[in-house]
């Protein structure tokens, strides 16, 4: 998908419905819509992966992004090519902003050979080097040391490249969270760290974790710049991404961005969307702010988009999403003979590698 | 398009959810979010809600109906959409789903199936049984009669043909371990009560028209092993001589004229190659020698095994003391065991303790062939049968009984030199008897 | 030919891949102002720089991560533990991600990463400073594991280790570091992975073990060579590849083993040796195998207490006697 070049700030700005500054300076028609048609891909594509969890089709743990899209799309739209992203598990809309086919990415969720990740990871595992997506990692914060490791690598390099580090904002409080920050830093890593604060980790209320509620403060613990963006907007997303892009890819400083978001569904879909631990109400409400529809008024308004454009468009989008599932359900499951496949890269060695029975195999005494 | 509506899992444990009421009825405009019906689940009544906007057509699941998780149970399409390839690909989707289930079943019931021919496992025929009537009860066998000993220690004793209950066990607990079959190995000729063998299981038939399996008898077993233990790790090498039998022939012919004449049995060309065997092998003590992990041993007496034919398979028993004995003894000796090695009647000490064997197929016209060694022998003869050949004498061809014979060597006890100057030793006894008394 | 201490030999290791392939690179606390906590870097910031020989804040779960983000970009990180128990807090990075990047991702990403630095006890470091961990590496698919006890050792094992594409573990002893030995010069010198070392040729019972503690079994061999006994000792060098074959040719040879470890007992190494030799070498075995481990309690501090505590040569040389049954 094409990405927009990274916008001017400082022109004449609309308003929007939701009293919010708008950037809309700087883009055309045709790259706001590639923007929204991203948003509604993501949409689509996680309410079609619901409705298959729901029949059984994906199984083991599945979170849903429904309500955080234009924080993927609007951060992921900054990069270039052969940029890098490394996130958690709530993915799926990461990895398609990336560039990873619906198809591979639905496979993969089927468990089926065609998946990305050949039905070896599965929802949470999600990897294609192809895109320079580096996945999906299923421990909180498992992922954030690995960015750094990314960064240094681009700067033992000599390269110019950026990597975004995606997280929830439970991960903060993670050990690796604070070490990963500080060689970061220390060492002019180029990270842009995204924290996604959807306000819940799993159950818990964010004011209930954290004695620090401001994360964009704790930047400072590392004398690192950090920002706030808001996630329910696209536009501003892609602008602050933006700035924390060029500033790494210039002199490898890295950005701590805090994106206040919400997510519409469940921590997964073993969680209840409400009842729990937020009201049904509060989840409606917030449902007022969806990002999509925000978005849809805001180039109404302006006149950047008709009725005529946008019907075809959800239309295309849900026909890719249904070709998607269809060709999740076509493909194959990976075949038994390859379990120990991609356990070693080096498996022509002296002595024995694995201790189960293939392992004894011949040299049975 | 048609969004299909499906009986959803609204609990995690769900398989199945039985329709308490619809909420919108055939015909219904619906959208995206309305809630389409009560489902009872496992747990409680969840709301079903509708995945798409248009109207509700083609319930299939009547109020109390029950369908499982992922059973298409209505559609929601637009007004004149075609749906019925929508609910026929539902029906078929079940049908699918249901023809995919069996198909796996009988997959699997079709493997199973095929590997059920395969003949049952031959009975394992208990190498030693505590024999009724065994002598003391050895301090080995516990309060229930199991045997105490390692694993080594058995293999060890099956090999030597030792009957573990006559050993006394000197390890913990009295587990009879490696040396005290060593020392039972030695001590053999003093006799051991008799290791019972169960008679061999009779052959299956198996269905299928082209083969028979015969499960192995014991005798097989014993032979593989013994033989695949000597071809794999001894390293072997290959001695072939070619002997004038002229004189050897005249004499068994005056031997046999006086045997008969004193109403013995006649001796064999095989008898007379056993006895200089034996000589030549007292002669040459270093063939007359076996091979162990820490060193060589070298016998002093010479016991020479005799190879039999037997009903299924082969075995050699073992002419004892043969330097020391005379043709008539040793032909006697050699018909009495033969007998009984074909009647199984052997005992245990009457086939163990060779220190060299003799392998002989020229009864069944074999001119030359190579033995395997019988470890822990560190050699065998094989020896062929007498036929006239033309040879050169004095650079004249002439016509006269000849026999090859081949030695087969473990190159670690005996090298070349060594095999060859006693096969020189062995021709010149052949060729020229009378120098067996020199 | 060389005779060079232990540490030297992995320095050696470490300047001679870093030279020959540029993407080799050291990180760790103290490997490079400091010159190594052990002087195993010494001379090779100097030597390389600091993009290539980097000081870490002690943060270990952090830089055994920034290691695994690396290598799945094709750099081929050597991360120091200063002690494998310190390790520990890093363990989510070499588990969950080291060990798994290449599966996960259907074979997309590669960790071609070495994490190495003593295991086990030194002299009275106490309970949280003298721990085994081979076991606990052992036990995951996805990891190699090494263990080198001598100098050649040391130096071959280590080359070898950072050319493997897969991740490498290292684990080396404090004790061994001031050890010489004698070490080929030849820069291509590899002692390949899942190899073993028979380190004393023997009939009467195989010695096997790996590590510092071959210089205890090949102690106890000479003590029961004095009393007519033949002891084999086996080095492995090499946990995961292992070399089985050398393992069942020593006990086909001499019928009887024992196993020896500075780990504790439980679920030790030795637990996965002996399962292998009843499972495969069954029928030639005419004694149980035995194992000598650290006492099932943490390191104590006083001398005494500690000695005790650790395997000895002594109690190598009653377990060979009691396989031998030359004594109850």
């Amino acid at each position: 998908m094409a990405k927009t070049e990274s916008g001017a700030s400082a022109r004449a700005r609309a308003r929007t419905p939701n009293g919010r500054e708008s950037r809309l300076d700087g883009y055309d028609r045709a790259q706001l819509h590639v923007l929204l048609r991203e948003m509604l891909v993501g949409r689509r594509f996680e309410e079609k992966t619901a409705e298959a969890y729901a029949i059984g089709k994906i199984g083991g743990f599945c979170h849903l992004y429904i309500g955080q899209e234009a924080v993927a799309i609007g951060a992921i739209s900054a990069l270039r090519a052969e940029d890098y992203v490394i996130t958690a598990y709530r993915e799926h809309v990461q990895a398609l902003a990336k560039g990873i086919t619906p198809r591979a990415v639905m496979a993969e969720l089927y468990g089926r050979a065609d998946g990305c990740s050949h039905g070896r990871g599965g929802s949470m595992h999600l990897y294609s080097a192809e895109h320079n997506f580096l996945g999906g990692w299923g421990i909180v914060g498992g992922q954030i040391p690995l960015a750094t490791g990314v960064g240094w690598a681009i700067k033992y390099r000599g390269q110019d490249r950026v990597c975004i580090c995606f997280m929830g904002e439970a991960a903060v409080n993670q050990g690796a969270f604070h070490e990963s920050l500080n060689m970061a830093a220390l060492w002019k890593l180029p990270v842009v760290f995204i924290v996604e604060n959807n306000w819940f980790g799993m159950g818990t209320a964010w004011d209930r974790a954290s004695a620090l509620l401001d994360i964009a403060k704790k930047g400072g613990s590392y004398e690192m710049p950090s920002a706030v963006a808001d996630g329910m907007d696209v536009l501003e997303m892609r602008a602050v991404v933006g700035d924390a892009v060029n500033r790494a890819r210039a002199d490898g400083t890295p950005t701590l961005i805090e994106a206040k978001c919400y997510r519409y569904m469940g921590h997964s879909m073993s969680d209840p969307v409400s009842g729990v631990y937020r009201t049904k109400e509060e989840v409606e409400s917030h449902k007022t702010r969806d990002p999509i529809r925000a978005f849809i008024e805001q180039l109404r308004e302006a006149g950047l988009l008709t009725e005529d454009e946008l019907q075809p468009m959800d239309e295309a989008v849900r026909a890719e999403v249904d070709d998607a599932v269809a060709f999740a359900e076509a493909s194959p499951e990976p075949s038994p003979d390859t379990l120990y496949d991609h356990v070693y890269v080096d498996t022509n060695v002296n002595g024995r590698l694995f201790f189960d029975a293939r392992g004894r195999g011949p040299a049975a005494g | 398009m048609a969004t299909k509506v499906h009986m959803e899992a609204l609990s995690p444990t769900m398989e199945e959810g039985q329709l308490v009421r619809w909420l919108k009825q055939e015909g219904d405009a619906v959208s995206e979010g309305d809630i389409l019906a009560e489902i009872e689940t496992d747990k409680a009544t969840m709301e079903l809600v509708a995945r798409g906007a248009g109207v509700l057509r083609n319930i299939t699941l009547k109020e109390g109906g029950t369908a499982k998780v992922g059973d298409v149970i209505a559609v929601i399409a637009k007004p004149g959409e075609d749906v019925v390839s929508a609910s026929a690909g539902a029906a078929a989707e079940r049908k699918v789903a249901a023809a995919s289930a069996t198909g796996a079943a009988a997959a699997s019931a079709g493997s199973a199936v095929a590997t059920a021919p395969a003949p049952p496992a031959a009975p394992r025929v208990p190498a030693v049984s505590a024999a009724a009537g065994a002598p003391a009860a050895a301090k080995a066998t516990d309060g229930d009669g199991r045997v105490k000993a390692s694993p080594l220690a058995k293999r060890l004793a099956s090999e030597a043909g030792i009957a573990l209950s006559s050993v006394a066990g000197s390890g913990p607990g009295g587990r009879i371990v490696k040396a005290d079959i060593e020392a039972a190995a030695k001590a053999a000729p003093a006799a051991q009560a008799p290791a019972v063998r169960a008679p061999a299981v009779a052959a299956v038939r198996v269905e299928g028209p082209d083969s028979e399996v015969i499960p192995h008898s014991q005798i097989r077993k014993t032979i593989a092993k013994r033989l695949a233990t000597s071809i794999g790790p001894i390293p072997t090498f290959y001695l072939t001589i070619d002997v004038d039998m002229t004189r050897l022939v005249a004499a068994r012919e005056q031997v046999n004229r006086r045997l008969e004449a004193t109403g013995g049995g006649k001796a064999s060309i095989n008898d007379f190659i056993l006895k200089a065997v034996a000589i030549a092998l007292s002669r040459h003590p270093e063939v007359n020698a076996s091979w162990g992990d820490a060193a060589i041993t070298r016998y002093h007496r010479v016991h020479v095994g005799v190879a039999v034919a037997i009903e299924d398979g082969l075995i050699t028993p073992v002419v004892r003391d043969a330097d020391r004995k005379g043709i008539a003894e040793i032909a006697a000796e050699v018909r009495e065991l033969a007998g009984r090695a074909r009647e199984k009647k052997l005992k245990p000490e009457e086939y163990t303790g060779a220190t060299f064997s003799v392998s002989n197929l020229g009864m069944f016209g074999i001119d030359e062939f190579t033995a395997i060694i019988n470890p822990p022998e560190a050699g065998i003869l094989a020896v062929g049968q007498v036929t006239d050949r033309v040879v050169a004498v004095n650079g004249q061809p002439v016509v006269r009984p000849r026999m090859r014979m081949t030695m087969s060597c473990d190159h670690r006890v005996i090298d070349g030199a060594t095999g060859a100057k006693f096969l020189q030793t062995l021709r010149d006894y052949l060729e020229e008897p009378v120098m067996m008394l020199a | 030919m060389a005779t060079i201490m232990y540490r030297e030999a992995l320095g050696q290791a470490l300047a001679e891949e870093m030279a020959r392939d540029p993407n080799v690179f050291l990180m760790g606390e103290e490997v490079g102002v400091y010159n190594g906590a052990y002087k195993v870097s010494k001379g090779l910031l100097d030597q390389f720089g600091p993009k290539r020989v980097m000081d870490t804040p002690i943060t270990e779960l952090g830089f055994a991560g920034l290691g695994v983000g690396a290598a799945m970009l094709g750099l081929r990180p050597v991360i120091e533990f200063m002690t494998f128990n310190f390790s520990i807090l890093a363990m989510d990075q070499v588990f969950n991600s080291a060990a798994k990047v290449l599966y996960m991702s259907g074979g997309q990403f590669r960790c071609p990463i070495v994490f190495r630095g003593p295991t086990g006890a030194a002299l009275q470091l106490s309970a949280q400073h003298s721990q085994a961990l081979e076991s606990t590496y052992g036990h995951f698919p996805g990891l190699k594991i090494c263990t080198p006890g001598t100098p050649a050792d040391a130096k071959g094992l280590l080359k070898a280790a950072i050319r493997d594409n897969d991740p490498v573990i290292v684990m080396e002893g404090e004790l061994l570091y001031s050890l010489k030995g004698e070490v080929p010069d030849d820069e291509d010198f590899i002692v390949p992975l899942g190899v073993a070392d028979v380190k004393r040729e023997g009939a009467h019972v195989s010695i096997i073990t790996h590590g510092k503690m071959i210089h205890v079994a090949l102690q106890a061999a000479a003590q029961l060579a004095k009393g007519g006994v033949d002891a084999e000792v086996i080095d492995l060098r090499s946990l995961r590849p292992l070399d089985v074959e050398a393992i069942l040719r020593s006990v086909h040879k001499t019928n009887r083993a024992v196993y020896l470890e500075e780990g504790w007992p439980f679920v030790g190494i030795g637990a996965q040796i002996v399962d292998i030799i009843q499972d495969e070498a069954f029928d030639y075995l005419d004694a149980p195998v035995l194992r000598v481990t650290q006492l099932d309690i943490p390191m104590p501090y006083s001398k005494n207490l500690e000695k005790a505590t650790k395997p000895s040569a002594e109690r190598v040389v009653d377990a060979c006697r009691r396989v031998l049954y030359l004594k109850d």
